[in-house]
């Protein structure tokens, strides 16, 4: 079957394009871009103003759960709630039970024990073409730390972790992916100092890259304590950090330091959450807010344009993974991410199609969001406050 | 106008307290403070009665959840219960079904079925009362939750300066010990920076809570500096698991370096309250000359805990109304 999206504003860096195209769909493929495309026998779906259609999203960092803790979000419901976010495609990480090692990535949960395991690991990825990405922290730092060490964690009585923890698992990898000459990838950086390891290592001409969640550049750890004291929503590691932090994360996602913007979706059913803040588990969903708060505080803020969200969000995440996608090339598989940049998103955390609905955005009220996602070229989310007929 | 009748926000004292809950020094304003203690005056005088006993609380039920082991404020809250005339029950975390894997919501709601009024809560979380005051009908009061916050210690410490000094404002008052886990440090530096009093925390610097001046006070990790002219001194406990955590380097050098001495208290004001919220280590954090000397007001303290748990759970009780309906 083929589709041909007509007269919409494209936006596909990769291609060096931000303007109006059609682009004509044939079955799981790109068939042609291109102005004034002819019907060629299509089923037309005109493209109204506003919308703007761009390279599938790809979610670096997302735990789906299955197999093993299907009461917290499955294969379905995660996916469900990945294209309802945009996302066409998610790089599902491996702390599943038993370990879901499909995926052609080498990622550690957990830091890697020792300094030889991690260089062990970036020579031995190096020949898939992979990075490592790991997520940076010391444990001895972290202790049992819950949030950030700062101003709100004294007040509230919480155990901290500074940004120092992260920093050094950071520079670990840095000089490690020197040694090496392998790529290393920073998952979810949230601290001001592992930024400025990872700018430092982007100078020397390092393979180091990072992202960033959408938590970490929307919240600091006031959030601990207003509007709800001790919210478990609140709780995710690496934590919500100081306005420093959060501030040098806006800085990175603008200047270019930071390479993607990733989730690190992480449901957590009601009742494991509904308990004392130490005890509950760490994490908040992330797939179905991510594009509406990347929308509302990077380009509407004024600090990126479009194109640079969508270098963060889908050709990056695909440089960086080795994998295809990332750009609406011609024979390129169809994975469309169709965006509503207006229009007004009231995030309901009871209406997120994921399984868990532990989100600290619930009743945000933020601009811009996703109007359809389109997958192998099959229509399957579509906003039905966009009026898209796909 | 003398300086205890000044208030910041020029409002009229308060006559009762505006939360159902009391969760923390946090959330009462200088006026509610100043309520609550000048109730404690009344409660102190039912206490020196031969019958100690008023139907202030008849009829209402108080829970003691305690989830920590705690001797002094469980039995101090369960005199102030019956004083005022509370049907009371004590749960202890050994008795209770938390064994069992119960989580402290369901415990809470289990509770709330046989329809309590109040909850006392004590537990090793911070934020457990919190939790609680979210899914809970019944008045909750937060007996110490984790690190945070124990706002009845610090009500009593401040009835028990009162008493002494007539008021708060303008004492220089130090506070010294393990600052980085202590509930009763929060409470009494949110309590006496409320009141207007010069507070002063020191400890080492292995122990001092991050941005510690922003709430604040003056703070440093000499000793001598903190307890200079001071007209309170008041001493924290140190835990001695602390050790293992190479917060300092022995019970012996901390008792060196920090201990509460004769010697460092001749430093302070001549008329000094020495206080401590105990339990005391004596010969860690304070010397048994001083503890047992005439500066201490430690056995006060505990003494005046009921007067104040007794203004606490009268007030939450909805205090004249209540007995009015009653």
């Amino acid at each position: 079957m083929k589709r041909l999206l007509k007269g919409g504003r494209v936006v596909d860096p990769a291609n060096g394009i931000d303007g109006v195209r059609d682009i004509l769909i044939d079955g799981e493929r790109i068939a042609r871009v291109g102005l004034n495309l002819p019907f060629d026998a299509a089923t037309v779906v005109e493209i109204a103003d506003g919308l703007v259609i761009c390279p599938g999203f790809i979610d670096m960092h997302v735990h789906l759960r299955e197999p093993g803790q299907e009461h917290k979000e499955t294969v379905a419901t995660g996916t469900a709630s990945a294209v309802a976010g945009g996302f066409t495609a998610v790089a599902c990480m491996p702390n599943t039970n038993p370990v879901n090692d499909d995926a052609n990535v080498t990622t550690y949960m957990h830091p890697t024990k020792t300094a030889i395991l991690l260089r062990r690991a970036l020579e031995y990825a190096a020949m898939f073409g992979m990075p490592v990405i790991e997520h940076c922290e010391d444990p001895s730092l972290k202790g049992d730390g819950v949030v950030h060490e700062g101003y709100w964690a004294a007040s509230l009585g919480l155990r901290g972790m500074p940004g120092a923890c992260e920093a050094l698992g950071v520079e670990r990898g840095v000089l490690l992916a020197e040694l090496t000459g392998s790529a290393f990838h920073v998952a979810h950086m949230s601290a001001r100092a592992s930024l400025r390891a990872v700018r430092r290592a982007k100078e020397a001409g390092i393979r180091v890259t990072c992202e960033v969640a959408p938590h970490h550049f929307t919240l600091t750890d006031e959030a601990l304590a207003a509007p709800i004291a001790y919210d478990t929503n609140t709780k995710m590691n690496p934590p919500l950090r100081e306005a420093a932090d959060r501030d040098a994360m806006l800085d990175g996602i603008a200047d270019g330091s930071v390479d993607a913007i990733a989730t690190d979706h992480a449901p957590h059913h009601y009742d494991e959450k509904k308990v004392e803040y130490d005890r509950a588990p760490f994490g908040i969903v992330g797939l179905e807010t991510a594009v509406p708060l990347s929308l509302d505080r990077l380009v509407h803020a004024g600090r990126i344009r479009l194109s640079r969200m969508v270098e963060l969000l889908s050709v990056n995440p695909a440089r960086i993974l080795n994998v295809p996608g990332g750009s609406l090339s011609e024979g390129a598989p169809a994975d469309i991410t169709i965006i509503a940049p207006d229009v007004k998103v009231k995030i309901d955390a009871g209406k997120l199609r994921s399984r868990s609905k532990n989100t600290p955005f619930d009743g945000w009220e933020l601009r811009g969001g996703v109007a359809a996602t389109i997958v192998g070229g099959r229509p399957l989310y579509v906003n039905a406050d966009t009026r898209l007929a796909l | 106008m003398s300086p205890t009748t000044v208030h910041v926000d020029q409002q009229p004292a308060a006559t009762a307290l505006r939360s159902k809950d009391l969760l923390g020094i946090a959330d009462l304003t200088p006026d509610e403070i100043n309520l609550i203690l000048d109730t404690a005056d009344v409660m102190k005088e039912v206490g020196s009665r031969p019958i100690k006993k008023v139907p202030a609380l008849r009829g209402k039920t108080v829970v003691n959840l305690f989830f920590e082991p705690s001797t002094r404020t469980r039995t101090s809250f369960e005199i102030a219960e019956k004083r005022l005339s509370a049907d009371t029950l004590n749960i202890a975390i050994a008795t209770s079904s938390v064994v069992k894997g119960e989580t402290l919501a369901d415990t809470a709601l289990n509770l709330e079925a046989m329809q309590p009024d109040m909850i006392v809560l004590r537990h090793s979380s911070s934020g457990a009362c919190h939790l609680l005051s979210r899914i809970c009908r019944s008045a909750i009061i937060n007996a110490g939750d984790g690190m945070h916050e124990h706002p009845t210690q610090a009500l009593l410490d401040a009835f028990t300066i009162r008493e002494r000094k007539k008021q708060l404002k303008g004492l220089k008052v130090a506070i010294i010990g393990d600052l980085l886990h202590s509930r009763v440090l929060r409470s009494n530096i949110l309590l006496l920076t409320k009141m207007g009093a010069d507070v002063w925390v020191c400890g080492p610097p292995t122990m001092m809570p991050t941005d510690v001046r922003r709430f604040g006070v003056s703070a440093t990790s000499n000793v001598e500096q903190a307890v200079r002219d001071a007209d309170v001194i008041m001493m924290l406990r140190i835990q001695l698991e602390r050790m293992e955590g190479a917060y300092f380097p022995s019970l012996r050098e901390y008792f060196n370096v920090f201990g509460m001495t004769e010697a460092r208290m001749t430093l302070a004001k001549p008329d000094v309250m020495i206080m401590h919220p105990g339990p005391m280590n004596r010969g860690v954090e304070i010397a048994s000359e001083v503890a047992d000397g005439p500066y201490s007001v430690i056995l006060d303290q505990v003494a005046n805990g009921v007067a104040v748990r007794m203004a606490v759970l009268y007030l939450l009780a909805g205090g004249a109304e209540h007995e009015e309906a009653a």
